[in-house]
């Protein structure tokens, strides 16, 4: 009858007792000894390039912002009279704080830098199919959350963007049938965006990123049951000979691409610290003017560009929701079962034409809402709709993929760790 | 056994679930509720504004409910501009006789119906408003006209107290 508590099967597939009696103790009542040696075992495919690095670096973003935000926040004050000076008083006065500002502000982007690369790592490899739906789907969670947490910091310094930015936001709600107006009035405690708009978005925004944390564990424990997929996306047979354990392995490479990461974070902080906000938001809120043209910020510029390229209300806020929940049924939409782009030629060429197709819709999204723009913005809006709903399906039935080998190592040694996968391809042959 | 009978269990299982749901609502809804506007927020509900020095083809923005309010003193040919148009040409078909109960002044919300800007003055294509945020153009009562706005800019409440007197609200 053993008396240490298991911790099923995502952890360590094998008994693990500390060394120590102290360790065994209390291992024995709280397992966290177990969890730290799982994550340290932790079986990773040896063959994992650096664009599976950015898990890492998002998790180091994630704890940069909760603790400038910490910090902050003992120097702001969230009303309506106050908060523009109090950001001020931060940037002049305080000891640091125009570069703990800096640091958040600039996080922000790094953050979602980071994340756009993480999500199209996963649509590159095929990471959000089976039997990893249930990651993608937190994944994208994550994301909403990590839009929303953005959109509510970027009203707290009370400046023309924010304030403008946040009528326009809110306002997208009263494009709900019969209840949108009030729902809108609701939000804003109030009939325009004022102070109690300003105290709720700053205890959302301070909120929300420890709710992205949970999520970030539930992510990890997600991954942690089938494991990484990697660059071949083969199911892969762990421990073997086609995996290394995380420490030290992934993690130094995980650490070298963070220190990368960080130069290009540092000189944005401290060579272009305003080069991605807007000058406008260096001028007060003012309820009687809005600013000539008013642009998110650029992470969130696709999807401005999707909701203005519809030319009625109700229709383009569905559009432009409906684009970031499509990818919640993506692992469903992607009938292929070969996972990674490298054995799918056609699909390979369609990503990058998606990728390119996001880009332009952010371009679009940062210039004035008409004539060519306009129209590139919708053909670009009805190209994005189309790669998932139509490509994506039927290209899993018409593609001719190249044969995956049955290991990282079968290329150049033969043969696979995983006798699964050799019956399987066995039969293929016999058929 | 097998027989399914309603005793005097489920009666009492049901009867704990609806009143404990009752229950929860009654919590919620002070949470829920707390965001609505306050009883500050509703005072602050009217205004009222002296427009004596309002010259013809002027425009005044006053600030009610935190929102601008225009309060423009057209022209003569103003006025037979929003007159002439047809109402079957309308987005929203309003008559500028409803919208503008003394012709001369038009009192209405300054706030794009689209997503909340503040339009323009004196501008667009049809002389009224142009929302510079998302490209709606309004005439000169206001009406929708082109863009993605859904409908016209809204008309508060108001009354002329006096001659030169209009109160908001």
């Amino acid at each position: 009858m053993p008396t240490q508590l298991r911790l099923d099967n995502f952890m360590s597939e094998h008994e693990y007792t500390p060394k120590s009696k102290v360790g065994k103790w209390f291992n024995d009542r709280l397992p966290l000894l177990t969890l730290a040696n799982h994550l340290t075992d932790y079986p990773t495919p040896k063959n994992l390039n650096y664009w599976w690095t950015f898990g890492g670096i998002l998790t180091f973003c994630l704890i940069t912002q909760i603790v400038t935000g910490l910090v902050l926040a003992m120097h702001y004050i969230a009303h309506a009279d106050m908060a523009f000076q109090s950001v001020e008083h931060i940037m002049r006065d305080v000891n640091y704080g125009w570069l703990i500002r800096y640091i958040h502000a600039n996080g922000a982007s790094m953050f979602f830098l980071a994340v756009y690369i993480h999500i199209f790592r996963s649509l590159f490899y095929g990471s959000y199919k089976s039997p990893r739906e249930v990651i993608w789907i937190i994944g994208i969670i994550i994301y909403l959350l990590m839009m929303a947490a953005a959109f509510l910091g970027y009203v707290l310094p009370w400046g023309q963007m924010s304030f403008w930015g946040a009528t326009v936001i809110t306002n997208l709600f009263s494009a709900i049938p019969l209840v949108g107006e009030g729902i809108v009035t609701w939000l804003w405690g109030g009939y325009s965006v004022d102070n109690p708009t300003l105290t709720r978005f700053f205890t959302l925004h301070y909120l929300i990123p420890f709710l992205i944390l949970g999520l970030v564990v539930l992510h990890i424990w997600a991954l942690h049951v089938p494991g990484n997929n990697n660059p071949i996306g083969i199911d892969i047979k762990k421990p073997s000979k086609d995996t290394v354990p995380f420490h030290p392995y992934i993690v130094i490479k995980d650490g070298f691409a963070l220190l990368m990461f960080m130069i290009v974070f540092a000189f944005f902080v401290f060579y272009t610290p305003n080069i991605l906000g807007h000058a406008d938001n260096y001028i007060e809120a003012n309820p009687l003017v809005t600013p000539a043209h008013i642009v998110p910020e650029w992470y969130l510029l696709p999807f401005y560009a999707i909701l203005r390229s519809v030319p009625d209300k109700l229709l383009g806020v569905i559009a432009m929701l409906s684009a970031i929940l499509i990818l919640a049924a993506l692992p469903w939409l992607d009938t292929s079962k070969i996972r990674s782009a490298v054995f799918r030629p056609l699909y390979k060429q369609f990503y990058w034409i998606l990728v390119a197709d996001v880009l332009i819709l952010g371009y679009v999204g940062a210039m004035p809402a008409e004539g060519l723009y306009l129209l590139i913005a919708r053909i670009a809006t009805a190209y994005y709709f189309l790669h998932f709903l139509v490509v994506l399906p039927v290209l899993g039935f018409k593609e001719r993929t190249i044969p995956v080998p049955l290991s990282i190592t079968e290329p150049i040694l033969g043969g696979s760790p995983n006798f699964a996968a050799i019956k399987k391809k066995d039969s293929f042959k016999d058929q | 056994m097998s027989e399914k009978k309603t005793n005097r269990r489920d009666f009492l299982f049901t009867a704990t679930y609806a009143v404990g749901a009752v229950g929860a609502g009654a919590v919620i809804w002070p949470m829920i509720d707390q965001m609505n506007p306050d009883a500050s927020v509703k005072a602050l509900a009217s205004t009222e504004v002296d427009v004596s020095a309002v010259n013809p083809g002027k425009t005044i923005t006053v600030l009610w409910r935190g929102k601008p309010v225009f309060i423009r003193r057209r022209t003569p040919e103003e006025i037979a501009e929003a007159k002439s148009v047809k109402i079957e040409d309308l987005k929203h078909p309003e008559k500028d006789e409803d919208r503008a109960k003394n012709p001369e002044w038009l009192v209405m919300l300054g706030v794009c119906t689209h997503l909340g800007c503040v339009p323009l003055d004196q501008k667009g294509d049809y002389n009224g408003w142009f929302c510079p945020c998302h490209g709606s153009h309004y005439d000169t009562s206001g009406r929708i006209r082109k863009g993605p706005a859904p409908t016209n800019m809204e008309i508060p409440e108001y009354k002329f107290v006096d001659a030169n007197t209009i109160k908001i609200g």
